[in-house]
């Protein structure tokens, strides 16, 4: 095999190694299986969802609230997301009791740019979060994900995640589902 | 005058029973839109959105976008943001700097600047203005509508559309203490706020009242925060929800309809806890505004608050977390929630980063505390609209009776830790509001504040 075609396999072997691992990881958000999904967050994790301005076409620069200085629907690291699967846990987080019908769909999948050891990857995707619960409570979340991920002991760890939905006025509720 | 509503057999606060048409009738919402938010002082917003001249802030009063923007002449003001033309929405950014409003549909344009125009809001360009009106058109008269009365009180901007609309300060009444202490410095200066980046806005499926009556004085439904208590997001580590504090009292004012959870008047500060926070530079922080606080504010009279409500749909928080909050009406069963934060503006950015993560983590839809709240209104509203539930109102009756006047207050009832004597008594306002009756007609007995109270300098 020539190099070109092996520069070309490994690319596709890790788009796919990627790609399975946030299926898995997506499939643990819709099993509930919170705990087993913290153990795939690094310590030093960024979880950060912008909110989204109205803005004239040549002042997008204010588009989006800003990373660690602005409100932001969420900015925050390991220590609150393990909070949020605490209150979770708790049986008494009444806006998630009882639990709500998640399917988190994941498309467009890109790997942008891996380093040397292929140990971290910035990634790329569409989401796609479907809520139902109750009777007929339903949000459909939609947007833009940037993922890194890290090599951690030969498993896959989300280092970094900014979720940029679609929506400018909030049109759920509350965000008591992981995205 | 006759009304197709019975407003008293409606808010029945003798027996305690207030009807559950309020929240879920279509024509008591329409009604609501023109007797109360035509006239009631309501929050626009901040002056950190519009900081400098031309800088402009869509909001919202009622169902009516506004443009609170501040001219070259640094001038607050508020304007309909709905061209008299057509209708258009004038400005369709959430936020800008224009020097001149341009509307996008047939170019009607309109200036603030007292340098241009004799009245703010004047059309000062209009296409085809001497080919298709014969220069007759009137570009005082169809200017944009601008609201006549408009506030900045220490950073918050407030309007109302009644021209004869009492003085902020008399519609705020002695309200105006607990106010201020989500809007004054935490050393007690006056001011000394400064809004964080970034409005949170997000629709419920409640009616507008329900959030506000909520945060007017509701310490009973304590047990609807038990997670968020357990899953400790306070900001000392290792506690509840918020740093430990004694039981809030229900403070309301009759006849002005505003209320809040907090502490009656005191002469000195509540005790402190040194060093809670787990980092050196927050801790001195605290340490030196609370310091500089005691010195300031000596034996004088002070208050203290968690939350509260200014009739009729402006809610705050004054501490953990330190927000301004908007009930806006979009129908009978939905609100559009909005939410600004405050820090001191001088703090260090390690303090300022704490709470900003703290309100995240606390108010608006991501917040731990916020996220169980919205769901108990969701469902409260989804369950009063049959015909049966329609026919129970609702239980007002916690507390009734308890009523103490509070030394130091004008026109201030205290009804105890578990009461919904502020919810009475907002509804009996939102029920002088709902009669049409006259500002003279509803204004309360002023009883005069025994105290003088402490300002800080
Ligand atoms: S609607 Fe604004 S100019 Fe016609
Ligand atoms: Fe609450």
């Amino acid at each position: 095999m020539g190099i070109d075609a092996q520069a070309e396999l490994q690319r596709l072997l890790l788009k796919e190694d990627v790609g399975e691992f946030l299926a898995f990881e997506a499939d643990l958000l819709d099993a509930r299986r919170y705990e087993d999904w913290l153990a795939l967050l690094t310590d030093d994790i960024r979880y950060w969802m912008p909110m989204a301005r109205n803005t004239a076409s040549d002042d997008t620069g204010r588009e989006f609230t800003i990373e660690d200085e602005d409100v932001n629907w969420i900015d925050e690291g390991i220590e609150t997301i393990r909070q949020r699967v605490a209150q979770l846990a708790t049986g008494l987080h009444w806006a998630e009791q009882p639990p709500s019908r998640t399917s988190h769909m994941i498309s467009n999948l890109r790997v942008l740019e891996s380093s040397d050891g292929l140990d971290e990857v910035k990634t790329r995707c569409r989401f796609l979060v479907y809520r139902n619960r109750l009777e007929d409570e339903q949000n459909i979340f939609v947007g833009k994900r940037n993922d890194t991920l890290r090599r951690v002991n030969g498993s896959w760890k989300i280092a970094r995640r900014e979720i940029y939905l679609d929506q400018n006025v909030m049109l759920s509720k509350n965000l008591s589902v992981f995205f | 005058m006759t009304d197709r509503f019975e407003i008293d057999r409606m808010v029945d606060t003798d027996r305690g029973v207030i009807s559950r048409e309020l929240f879920v009738n279509r024509d008591v919402f329409d009604a609501e839109l023109e007797r109360v938010f035509t006239r009631a002082w309501l929050l626009v917003g901040h002056e950190g959105l519009i900081p400098d001249p031309d800088d402009y802030f869509v909001s919202r009063m009622g169902k009516d976008s506004v443009i609170l923007t501040r001219n070259q002449q640094n001038e607050i003001m508020v304007f309909l943001n709905s061209c008299p033309h057509r209708g258009m929405k004038v400005c369709r950014y959430d936020q800008g700097n224009e020097a001149v409003f341009t509307c996008p549909y047939h170019g009607w344009s309109f200036s603030t600047n007292r340098d241009r125009v004799e009245v703010p809001g004047q059309l000062v360009g209009v296409p085809h203005f001497e080919a298709g009106y014969s220069g007759n058109l009137d570009r005082v008269k169809w200017g944009l509508p601008r609201c006549p009365n408009v506030i900045n009180y220490k950073g918050s901007i407030w309007a109302s559309w009644d021209p004869d609309a009492p003085a902020f300060e008399d519609y705020l009444g002695d309200m105006k203490l607990y106010l201020d202490t989500a809007l004054d410095h935490r050393d007690g200066a006056p001011g000394g706020s400064e809004l964080l980046g970034g409005v949170q806005k997000w629709r419920i499926r409640c009616n507008w009242k329900t959030v506000s009556e909520n945060f007017a004085g509701d310490l009973y439904h304590g047990i609807s925060h038990q997670s968020a208590n357990l899953a400790e997001i306070g900001m000392a580590t290792g506690k509840s929800r918020r740093d430990a504090l004694p039981l809030r009292h229900a403070i309301g004012f009759e006849g002005l309809g505003h209320g809040g959870l907090g502490f009656p008047p005191s002469y000195e500060e509540r005790p402190f806890i040194p060093d809670q926070y787990g980092d050196p530079e927050i801790d001195a922080y605290y340490k030196q505004v609370r310091t500089a606080r005691e010195r300031r504010l000596g034996d004088r009279m002070r208050v203290g608050l968690v939350v509260g409500t200014i009739f009729p749909n402006m809610s705050f928080h004054a501490d953990q977390p330190r927000s301004l909050a908007f009930a806006h009406p979009i129908s009978e069963t939905e609100v559009e929630m909005w939410r600004i934060y405050l820090v001191d503006a001088d703090a260090p950015k390690a303090v300022k980063d704490m709470l900003r993560h703290y309100y995240m983590r606390y108010s608006g839809p991501g917040g731990m505390t916020e996220s169980d709240d919205m769901e108990n209104w969701t469902s409260v509203t989804a369950a009063s609209e049959g015909a049966i539930a329609r026919r129970h109102g609702f239980n007002y009756q916690l507390g009734m009776g308890k009523e103490q006047p509070v030394e130091g207050l004008r026109g201030a009832v205290d009804s105890g830790n578990y009461s919904e004597g502020n919810a009475r008594i907002y509804y009996r306002r939102w029920a002088q509001f709902m009669k049409e009756m006259s500002w003279d007609d509803m204004a309360p007995p002023q009883t005069k504040s025994t105290v003088e109270v402490a300002h800080g300098d």
